[in-house]
């Protein structure tokens, strides 16, 4: 037998070995998952989660490595992709609402949706008004009663900064209330949800704009009241909190969170990446996890998911614009 | 409670439990003592150890807490034998014992520091058991103005610390708070200094600050002088005995017990942390006991057993906020919340009620490592002491490198890289004219906190700036503060033209 025909043999073996489909092709390698943030937040949790999933369900073989790389609100670790990692296969990087609205906003330089390949997006966490347990203000309509009498006279806390998405929810309360000058809000930028929170419970602030995950450990205690939940209904799980909109106030707020990866990627290690997400969504482990972290199942794939990023990266623009935020 | 705390031990006390707190405790102390690794990148390093290990809630904080707890007493060795911080909060340490240590007291000022940081951090951990559900409620009472006015205090009491020239002081504090500016602006995103590049974004890390200034520069200074033997006084440097005398520590105890206090106290407030503690700590020790600058700063055991009670009181006050409101108070505590989630645990109010054995668990397990600690650091002071005795020749090599791996496998980018050597280069020039370090390094590390809660202050008082002055605790803050700024000018002016001889010493202790 000479080499050459060894070799073939070994070839044809190996490829018997693998599965058959899509995935045959690309086998992911020392995968790495970015997130672009310090550990705790909500990226870092995306990249977690997922590399823990991913593994435990058998769909890489090698553990993934989680990176955080902080810096620049997600622009630092959109760059080293963009500009250094364009052709991994073996990348992914967590992305949400954030991610879309500095794209939109333009914070990351250069940058528009076609720069990297949205991936998917598996889970939302809905926006939420909280006030503190003895405030003067029992529903949504007091406060926005308030805001339109005296912009000035109600304070928000929020964890982003001004313009960021915590900020854009009151204000586009306030433009469905009828406000006409929605910049004139009361908005105080607190770094994170959690130092948001001690504003709002300190007494340094009125309400709390935040995501509903951040509020509920302080639901349950009865230090708080949450006035309204920006979801087209209300939830399953949380019955007697009332939407924004049964209280007159078309306003959805839905924190989305997914991953994106390197837009020079091979379609094949695209392919794989989605299926492997897709097939990690299908896991009632990983929904029990989603539902202890309070995130709504909220899934997007392939050509779905190219769609939406263009759709929320468009509404944000143009809301930005409508409020004065961008030119 | 007790019964809580009983649980708790019970949970703590597995054999597997046991081995995961001494291997924290040892590998925590390591990573403390190295310029550079600080708590918060030790606990980040162990992070994946823990969850591949797949250990469970309880065994993975045991872990991680006592990488914690080690790491902050760790970081006074390298402060004491080479006049490096090992992490940040160990500054203040430097001021008196590396003095200490050239005057040959190296032996007994690591044993009096690791006693101090045992006092702080278990009295600490007690006020945890105590306090944590009503400590909530004073963090509470701190709003963006209350905040304000503790960063200012911080800055008032600055100018007596780390040199007599109050200028001096001054100027390196400005540098500091103007350092602090660079990056996006928290409140509105915009960019500030940092001339399009992207590495600036987020502002200067103050790790790498630290790691130039203080540890890259020394490397700059014996390249400049280019002198041989063991650090200090070439070769003839004594350890000394090991065991401080009886009257030594007795002097001390009034020291780590108010260094305990003030410490927690910090390290309660969200955002604080076990710097300002340990910072904290040292001057209010040396104005109480030593206000004519006579003894502190050229060797004072009270100066090394003040801040070492203090940052190490301050680790275990900083748990409070995180665990009662998931509002961590210090880079540390922000990683261990990561872990919290990860774990699928939620701090916040209702952690005690909910998950009672996980939290018991972690407080008897701070017990056990903070013991395992104290009786791993005294008897290995012999081994840590032994590090003087290396050449400079060898030893400069090896921070350089140190300092080089440590920022690079922090943040993986050789441009912070470059950044650091600049600041090494920027430490030595500062060195040359006698601008102390640590009033740079406070600026960076408090500016941006001390900025936006002005800004917030500010904007919910719609511009008026009486608010700074309109709650009982700010007017308390700014008389402590106005005093703490005023008392080392007068009583220092009238006191130096007595001792016109001190001013040769100056920088030392820097």
């Amino acid at each position: 037998m000479t080499f050459k025909t060894t070799f073939a043999a070994a070839a044809v073996l190996m490829t018997a070995l693998l599965p058959v489909g899509a995935q045959a092709e690309f086998k992911a390698e020392n995968p790495q998952c970015i997130a672009p943030s310090n550990p705790g937040g909500g990226w870092d949790y995306i990249c977690r989660t997922t590399a823990k999933y991913l593994f435990d369900l058998g769909l890489i073989d090698d553990a993934m490595q989680v990176t955080n790389m902080s810096g620049g609100g997600g622009g630092v670790a959109f760059a080293h992709v963009t500009k250094e990692r364009n052709e991994d296969n073996n990348l992914i990087v967590a992305a949400s609402m954030s991610t879309s609205a500095r794209i939109a906003q333009g914070i990351y330089e250069g940058a528009t949706k076609e720069s990297v390949h949205w991936l998917a997006t598996f889970g939302a966490e809905y926006g939420a008004i909280a006030v503190d347990a003895d405030s003067e203000y029992q529903s949504l309509n007091q406060i926005m009663d308030a805001i339109k009498a005296d912009p000035r006279s109600v304070g928000i806390a929020g964890g982003s900064s001004v313009g960021g998405y915590d900020h854009i929810k009151p204000m586009l309360l306030a433009q469905a209330a009828g406000v006409e000058d929605v910049t004139k809000l009361k908005y105080v930028a607190f770094s994170g949800g959690g130092e948001a929170m001690t504003g709002l419970l300190s007494g340094s602030v009125q309400a709390l704009s935040g995501d509903l995950s951040e509020m509920l450990g302080f639901l349950e205690s009865g230090d708080i009241r949450i006035v309204a939940i920006l979801s087209p209904e209300r939830l399953s799980g949380h019955p007697d909190i009332p939407t924004a909109k049964e209280q007159g106030y078309d306003v959805i707020g839905a924190n989305w969170r997914g991953l994106y990866m390197p837009a020079g990627a091979s379609d094949e290690a695209k392919e794989f990446w989605k299926n492997a997400i897709q097939t990690m969504t299908e896991s009632d482990a990983f929904q029990a996890d989603l539902k202890a972290a309070s995130i709504e199942p909220f899934n997007n794939f392939g050509a779905d998911m190219d769609a939406y990023a263009a759709k929320t990266i468009e509404d944000v623009r143009t809301l930005s614009k409508e409020i004065g935020i961008i030119q | 409670m007790l019964s809580n705390l009983g649980d708790g031990f019970l949970i703590a006390m597995t054999w597997q439990n046991l081995l995961l707190a001494l291997m924290g405790c040892f590998l925590g102390t390591l990573m403390g003592a190295l310029p550079g690794l600080g708590p918060a990148n030790g606990v980040a390093i162990l992070i994946p150890i823990a969850f591949s290990l797949g250990l469970g809630p309880t065994a993975s904080l045991i872990l991680l807490t006592s990488v914690y707890y080690g790491a902050m007493y760790g970081g006074r060795i390298s402060s004491i034998l080479l006049n490096i911080p090992g992490d940040e909060p160990a500054m203040m340490t430097c001021l008196d014992g590396y003095p200490m240590a050239r005057q040959g007291l190296a032996g007994e000022a690591l044993t009096l520091s690791g006693i101090a940081s045992f006092v702080g951090a278990f009295f600490a951990t007690w006020g945890l058991v105590l306090l944590a559900p009503q400590l909530v409620k004073i963090a509470l009472l701190f709003g963006p103005a209350e905040y304000f006015v503790l960063f200012t205090l911080a800055f008032a009491t600055l100018g007596g610390i780390s040199s007599t020239n109050q200028a001096k002081s001054a100027f390196a504090a400005a540098l500091g708070l103007g350092i602090a500016m660079i990056g996006s602006d928290s409140q509105t995103g915009s960019q500030r200094f940092t001339f399009g590049e992207i590495h600036l974004y987020d502002g200067i890390d103050f790790l790498i600050a630290i790691v130039g200034l203080f540890a890259l520069s020394e490397v700059f200074i014996f390249l400049e002088h280019h002198k041989g033997g063991a650090v200090g006084n070439s070769g003839a440097m004594k350890i000394g005995r090991i065991m401080p005398d009886w009257p030594m520590v007795r002097r001390c105890i009034p020291t780590m017990g108010r260094g305990t206090v003030i410490g927690f106290i910090a390290g309660v407030l969200p955002g604080a942390g076990a710097s300002l503690g340990s910072f904290l700590a040292y001057s209010v020790e040396r104005s109480t006991v030593d206000p004519d600058n006579k003894t502190f700063g050229k060797g004072d055991p009270r100066g090394v057993a003040a801040p070492e009670a203090g940052n190490n009181a301050a680790s275990g006050g900083a748990l409070v906020p995180m665990l009662a409101l998931g509002v961590p108070g210090s880079g540390t505590t922000a990683v261990l919340l990561a872990v919290l989630l990860q774990l699928n645990i939620t701090p916040g109010p209702l952690l005690f009620q909910k998950n009672p054995d996980i939290v018991w668990g972690l407080i008897a397990a701070l017990f056990i490592g903070n013991v395992m600690l104290l009786l791993m650091n005294i008897p290995m002071v012999g081994l840590f002491t032994r590090v003087l005795l290396v050449p400079t020749r060898i030893l400069m090599p090896v921070v350089a490198m140190i300092s080089f791996v440590g920022i690079y496998s922090i943040t993986g980018s050789t441009f912070d890289v470059m950044l650091m050597v600049g600041f090494g280069l920027m430490g030595w020039v500062l060195r040359k004219l006698d601008v102390p370090m640590v009033p740079i390094i406070l600026g960076i590390l408090l500016g941006n906190e001390m900025e936006v809660n002005m800004r917030r202050a500010m904007t919910i008082s719609d511009g008026d700036w009486s608010i700074f002055v309109g709650s009982p605790l700010a007017i308390v803050l700014w008389v402590v503060a106005i005093a703490g700024f005023l008392a080392p000018i007068v009583v220092g002016r009238v006191l130096r033209r007595k001792q016109a001889a001190l001013s040769d010493e100056i920088a030392e202790g820097d």
